[in-house]
């Protein structure tokens, strides 16, 4: 007997999912003040203290204030941070609350699943974004030289990091190693992903380190939208984000499919 | 087609401190339309099974079909044809009850199922409950939301297991009218319950099972039949003769002993005329459930030990 089910079954492979998808953005639209609010007002107070601080004394590009370079990689951060923190969360708080189980007994394929959760995170993801950008814009417009690259890096990394939470909730039992998890290898991730600076500006061992973490080059992609110059070029960017993501999205639905944590 | 089938299931659990069986070779089949109880005590892998029926746990052998579905390569078919109320008491703290029925009916892609969610609460008496947030509810009131939920796709099978578990008379009789008018109308039904009084007054068969194996499986009549007819029952507050204290079952000032036929039950008061055991309020009762039950796990444990 095989231990492995059918990423899809049946004449409606995602039946149901539309359902999934619904109730997840209904979850965290009922507290937005804690999932949208709140995650906006900490990217407006980062964007206050470092502008303010720095300003003066950082010079990224030609012809960009520290501000305005600063406000793309804070809405991005947002959006990375939040997509991820719907799926961790939403799955975390029903497997202990044990609420799992309503879910678990339908006939929603793995597919569906990932389909429904990683899509509510993206709306989560790009909700805060937003929000975040409609507040900072008016310190230091940043321009926007090429939406098209906004709008493909803002799904993509939404996306990556909704299935990232999806593992890290999928793995975790308590609260305490989700925490881990994102404590040490999101956060980390994230603040080393060029964020509040050019990787230019770094010395050349960390440099290269940087280049090995897939959040820069979502950073750096997203960021070549707004102003038309990053640290790599964003075709790059697209072809690592692109393969991070393929692998990542691999990775959960082998996890769904094969009930790990799941079903025993 | 059975309405469900086990065939062959056994699952093992591979800890830290060794290896556990909790179902070794379980076979049974309950047919349409049944009502079907599923007994045993702690620990004997009631839920296990009823986990593995419901796709939330995996047998290590063997086959599970709910109405011809096998409940891993057709689990789609089979887990809409089925409805689980669970054991733990859960809710999602974020929905009122009728969103959460809505979510629930939407998993099984059945859309715009208002009519039947406000029939769902009507006859389990949550009509007035129905805008509250789930926060909200008392605990019986939350078990009668987990009935709704599992019976809110029509599911023809329906798993209660241990749904009365410290719950009030009230809730009791509401719920087993619900699922009796349910049993009528055609829905089959598995139950697992510590209350055999409950049992034996709604199973039409029962499988009994003990450390992971089946050790009876006949209809309620039967059982009952088959095993001790009376009971005497007395009061006492003198100790029982070593003989007489080896059959009883004692709770307190309470003695039972079961007794085949009436010559039994006089041969049982002369031993205790004999022995001057003063008794009070002695009464001969018909055997119920709880006697067999004891009977056949003790009669499970002396086959083990021989």
């Amino acid at each position: 007997m095989s231990a492995v089910l059918p990423a899809t079954q049946g004449a409606r492979p995602l039946a149901g999912s539309r359902t999934l998808f619904y109730k997840e953005l209904l979850r965290f639209w009922k507290v937005a003040f804690q999932t949208v609010a709140a995650p906006v007002l900490t990217a407006v107070l980062y964007l206050l203290i470092f502008g303010h601080v720095l300003e003066d004394h950082v010079k990224v590009y030609d012809r960009i204030g520290y501000t305005s370079f600063l406000i793309p990689g804070l809405v991005m951060m947002s959006v990375l941070q939040n997509a991820f923190a719907n799926t961790s969360s939403s799955l975390i708080q029903s497997k202990i609350t044990g609420n799992l189980v309503f879910l678990l007994v339908t006939p929603l394929s793995p597919l569906a699943w990932y389909v429904a959760y990683v899509g509510a995170s993206v709306v989560r993801g790009l909700a805060v974004g937003t929000g975040v950008l409609v507040v900072t814009v008016w310190f230091a417009p940043p321009g926007l030289v090429q939406p098209a690259w906004i709008l493909v890096f803002a799904l993509l990394g939404a996306g990556l990091m909704g299935s990232l939470g999806l593992i890290a909730g999928l793995w975790a039992e308590k609260f305490d190693q989700m925490a881990a998890f994102q404590n040490f290898i999101v956060m980390p991730m994230t603040f080393l992903a060029g964020v509040f600076y050019s990787v230019h500006s770094l010395p050349p061992f960390w440099h290269a380190v940087s280049q090995l973490n897939p959040f820069f080059y979502m950073v750096d992609g997203f960021r070549h939208g707004f102003f038309g110059v990053s640290d790599v070029s964003p075709w790059l960017s697209l072809g690592v984000v692109l393969a991070t993501f393929a692998i990542v999205a691999g990775v959960t639905l082998r996890l769904l499919q094969t009930g790990y944590k799941l079903r025993h | 087609m059975p309405a469900v089938s086990f065939q062959g299931v056994a699952k093992t659990f591979f800890g830290p401190r060794g290896t556990l069986r909790a179902l070794d070779g379980v076979s049974f089949d309950i047919e349409r339309g049944e009502f079907f109880g599923l007994l045993g005590p702690n620990g004997a892998g009631k839920t296990t099974l009823i986990s593995i029926l419901a796709g939330l746990a995996r047998a290590t052998e063997g086959r599970v079909s709910v109405m011809g579905h096998d409940v891993v390569e057709s689990y789609a078919d089979a887990r809409r044809s089925l409805g689980i109320v669970p054991q733990e008491l859960v809710f999602d703290p974020f929905f009122s009850v009728r969103e959460t029925l809505r979510i629930q009916s939407g998993y099984f892609g059945v859309r715009h199922n208002d009519d039947w969610i406000d029939e769902l609460l009507a006859g389990l008496g949550l009509a007035d409950k129905a805008g509250a947030n789930m926060r909200q509810l008392s605990g019986g009131m939350k078990r009668r939301v987990l009935v709704a939920q599992a019976l809110v796709h029509r599911p023809p099978v329906i798993v209660l297991d241990e749904p009365t578990a410290g719950v009030d008379v009230e809730l009791r009789q509401t719920l087993w009218q619900f699922v009796a008018r349910l049993n009528k109308q055609g829905h089959t039904v598995l139950l697992t319950t510590h209350y055999l009084e409950e049992a034996e007054a709604l199973c039409g068969r029962i499988a009994m099972l003990k450390q992971g194996r089946i050790v009876a499986l006949d209809r309620t009549a039967n059982l009952l039949a088959a095993t001790a007819g009376s009971v005497l029952r007395f009061k006492t507050d003198d100790a029982l003769p070593p003989d007489l204290a080896a059959r009883a079952r004692v709770t307190g000032r309470i003695a039972q002993i079961a007794a085949h036929d009436a010559s039994e039950v006089e041969q049982l008061l002369a031993r205790l005329r004999a022995a001057a055991v003063r008794v009070e309020d002695l009464e001969i009762g018909r055997a119920d459930l709880e006697d067999v039950f004891l009977e056949i796990m003790q009669g499970a444990i002396a086959e083990e030990a021989a």
